[in-house]
């Protein structure tokens, strides 16, 4: 790969660094990325392997720009309401990097098109803000051996890990979905929008260390912080022999959609 | 083993290293590049730079044209 004046401009704090360096931005930017949710973690992520220049990214989500997203879906403008979130996205990462090859999937991710989609992508990322569709995920990444980071925030938490084929999967830690309504979503409990943007581009890190193979991924840990005290932890994580998608006797060998909350459906049916 | 040439007397920091990297990346372990550098930041930096990142700088030398030194550098 010859990189132009403009791209060696554009990349130098990466080319400059020494575990990056010319080899790592090229592998950045052939590096294929999908981003699973346009909303509060996927704005900073596509963001930021946009700025990064990752070579492809692709963008799923259904749903059109609503103004109460915009206190933290920060790739979406006041402008855009009203328009698809895929959409929205596209346009912002082709301004900010025209490098940039954006695939967009005006759909939810459903056990009947993840894995034919997630198959075209070197590493996934979960920025949805549901179990039913964190559990997709994890489940067709698992079956397909894609290495993808989930992540989720409520109020003013995250947590996030990574996973890599044979290390523990997100099954591992949370066996399945809690009941419909048992947990609330943002739309429910609320979120304070920054933390969004802290998990976000922890994850976006986490895809561009993948890609380049720098350093350690948060791979058999889950990091977990709190942004009222500030405090992150790094909880060590193992496999389980009991998960239901990994372990030693899987029962889960197709994907299955699990049942949304009924709030999350009539939320959405009203837009 | 090949010795090149790279002129950044008209490069500024950061781009002066940036270029310096890019060159040495073009390279084979062993292979001489002669970096003509002008005299402050890039006189001062790219020496400590190139060695922080693992090259080995063999020589600074200053050159015929005032203000303008050439540092020898194996990759």
């Amino acid at each position: 790969m010859n990189f132009t004046e403009d791209q060696i401009n554009r990349y130098s704090r990466h080319i400059l660094l020494q575990d990056v360096g010319v080899e790592g931005q090229e592998k950045i930017s052939s590096g294929k990325v999908l981003v699973v949710g346009a909303g509060g973690l996927g704005a900073p992520v596509a963001l930021y392997l946009a700025a990064a220049g990752v070579g492809t990214i692709g963008v799923i989500d259904g749903d059109v720009v609503d103004l109460s997203n915009l206190q933290r879906q920060i790739i979406h403008f006041t402008a855009d309401v009203g328009k698809p979130k895929v959409i929205s996205a596209k346009e912002k990462i082709n301004r900010l990097n025209p490098d940039v090859r954006v695939v967009t999937y005006q759909a939810l991710l459903t056990s009947e098109n993840a894995q034919e989609i997630i198959k075209d992508y070197d590493f996934v990322v979960d920025g949805t803000d549901n179990f039913p569709v964190k559990f997709l995920i994890n489940d067709a990444c698992v079956l397909a051996g894609k290495p993808f980071s989930h992540g989720g925030i409520l109020r003013f938490e995250g947590q996030t890990l990574t996973y890599l084929p044979e290390a523990p999967c997100y099954r591992c830690l949370f066996h399945s979905p809690p009941p419909p309504n048992a947990v609330p979503t943002c739309s429910q409990a609320g979120v304070l929008g920054a933390i969004a943007g802290m998990l976000g581009t922890i994850q976006a890190a986490e895809a561009l260390k993948y890609l380049t193979g720098v350093g350690e991924l948060l791979t058999g840990k889950l990091l977990t912080f709190n942004a009222k005290t500030m405090n992150f932890r790094t909880i060590k994580t193992k496999r389980s022999e009991k998960c239901p998608v990994c372990g030693k006797n899987p029962t889960i060998t197709k994907l299955i959609d699990y049942e949304q909350a009924v709030c999350d459906i009539s939320d959405r049916k009203k837009r | 083993m090949a010795t090149y040439n790279l002129d950044i007397t008209k490069e500024h920091c950061p781009m002066t290293f940036v270029k310096t990297k890019i060159e040495l990346n073009k390279l084979q372990k062993g292979d001489i590049l002669n970096v003509k550098v002008a005299e402050g930041e890039p006189l001062e930096n790219i020496p400590k730079s190139a060695a922080e990142q693992g090259f080995n700088v063999l020589s600074v030398e200053k050159t015929e044209t005032p203000g303008i030194h050439s540092i020898k550098i194996e990759k």
